[in-house]
């Protein structure tokens, strides 16, 4: 075991792990970030992603020790000081943007990404963005739409690709 | 995953040193190793970091070359080859997805040499230089089938160079699923002929199709291919395309490619 510390959402927090400990389990159950969703073993889901150094990565596909002395965001410091969501949070809820959730995280923690790149993305931009995040349930054109009205578009009713 | 310690270096030097212990490996942006360890098909006892490695990061370009750090990013390359060399930066902007191109590294694709990767294409249809701790490779001596190269065990790809052609293109028949390409398909003019560097068609990794190259040095036109068809004997074969299909791809992606590059 190695001693790993790094900014969190602001704050420095840190944890032991070992080599193999990857970044999702050393925010869920090193530090009990569970807000990090880990669906899958293929690095295809995307239902972990997190900010490391401000680019949105897959936490399941890093190693602890690789982001020792980083700044990391997660979805738990998404929410504005006051706790209540954020634009893009609040966004998906406005449009519902999620049903069962599971995808969420990864799902805002990229838009976050997308949104600080790109402010204004196009309906194809954000469709191009969101390819490493699966959803099960939404069929993803409310998740389209709530990032449409968080970047300040106007939300058309978007059409099936 | 079975357990392993963790080393990074911060010079080549450390990093060949920390290579030669038994068991050791190296570690790129873990986008290929990390899902390879969980299954198990990587044991590792140590691995050795590369991403903090000094002056193996970015992306420089001088005398018609653009150099890329071994360890750097697809994004980076998408992002900082994107003037001087479109075509190789439009490919890397392709790669997997946000998240993959925030970590994947050039060195750890081409150490890699998935028969379904995209820059094993660039490299090969640029006719780029692959450099190591130890020696520069050739692209044409590098790739050596499936999942094989040159490199020996402890050698580190430190950076990678590429000839910048008049006008290139990258055309990737998307697999959706693994965002790997079905098929893909690079080509570059150069003064003194073109190269075509296929990808995910066959049984032996990336490869040149030659007879395409003769037609297109000739002349640079899609339609200089319209009677060329490549034998789809040693194509790879599997529940997203036959040997047939991806042999009809291969026509296709490059015809495509010619059109499109600039
Ligand atoms: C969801 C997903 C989608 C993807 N889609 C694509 C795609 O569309 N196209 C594509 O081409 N790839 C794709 N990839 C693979 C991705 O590009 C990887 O980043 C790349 O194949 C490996 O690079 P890495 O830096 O992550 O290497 P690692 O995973 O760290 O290492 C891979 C291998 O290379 C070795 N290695 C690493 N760096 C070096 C070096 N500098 N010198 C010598 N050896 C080294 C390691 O020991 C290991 O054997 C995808 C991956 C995922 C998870
Ligand atoms: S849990 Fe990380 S990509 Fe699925
Ligand atoms: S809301 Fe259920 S997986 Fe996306």
């Amino acid at each position: 075991m190695t001693k790993v510390t790094m900014t969190i959402n602001g704050k420095p927090r840190s944890g032991d792990a070992e080599g193999r400990t990857l970044l999702s389990s050393f925010l869920r159950d090193e530090l009990g970030l569970t807000g990090t969703h880990v669906g899958c073993d293929t690095s295809q889901c995307g239902a972990c992603v997190v900010h490391v150094n401000g680019k949105a990565v897959k936490s399941c596909t890093m190693f602890a020790a690789e982001a020792d002395g980083a700044e990391v965001d997660t979805i738990e410091g998404q929410a504005n000081a006051d706790g209540s969501l954020n634009v893009i949070q609040q966004a998906f809820q406005d449009y519902h943007g999620l049903q069962c959730g599971f995808c969420t995280p990864g799902m805002v923690m990229s838009a976050a990404a997308l949104l600080k790149e790109n402010p204004i993305p196009s309906e194809a931009e954000i469709r191009h963005y969101l390819e490493g995040n699966i959803c099960r349930c939404t069929g993803y054109h409310n998740i389209v739409r709530a990032i449409l009205a968080a970047s300040g578009q106007d939300v058309p009713a978007v059409a099936a690709e | 995953m079975n357990n392993f310690e963790f080393v990074k270096p911060s010079t080549v030097e450390e990093a060949s040193a920390a290579l030669q212990s038994e068991g050791a490996q190296a570690l790129g942006g873990g986008q290929t190793l990390l899902p390879t360890m969980k299954q198990r098909l990587a044991s590792p006892e140590t691995l050795v970091s590369l991403t903090g490695v000094e002056g193996m990061v970015g992306v420089s370009a001088s005398d018609g070359t653009v150099t890329v750090g071994g360890t750097t990013t697809h994004a980076q390359v998408a992002a900082e080859a994107a003037s001087a060399y479109p075509a190789l930066a439009a490919l890397a902007g392709q790669i997997g997805d946000p998240a993959v191109r925030n970590r994947g590294t050039i060195g750890g694709s081409l150490a890699n040499n998935d028969p379904a990767a995209c820059y094993p294409s660039a490299a090969l249809g640029s006719g780029a230089s692959i450099s190591t701790n130890k020696r520069n490779i050739a692209a044409d001596d590098y790739f050596q089938g499936m999942f094989e190269t040159a490199l020996e065990e402890d050698e580190i790809i430190t950076s990678v160079s590429f000839p910048v052609p008049e006008a290139a293109s990258y055309q990737k028949f998307l697999q959706p699923a693994s965002r790997f390409a079905l098929t893909g398909v690079f080509v570059a003019k150069f003064p003194g002929g073109v190269r075509v560097a296929v990808t995910g068609a066959s049984n032996n990794g990336v490869f040149r199709w030659t007879e395409a190259e003769e037609a297109l040095s000739k002349e640079f036109r899609a339609d200089a291919l319209m009677d060329l068809r490549i034998n789809h004997l040693n194509m790879i074969s599997d529940l997203h395309g036959s040997q047939e299909y991806r042999a009809h791809l291969v026509g296709v992606m490059t015809r495509r490619a010619v059109e499109s590059a600039s």
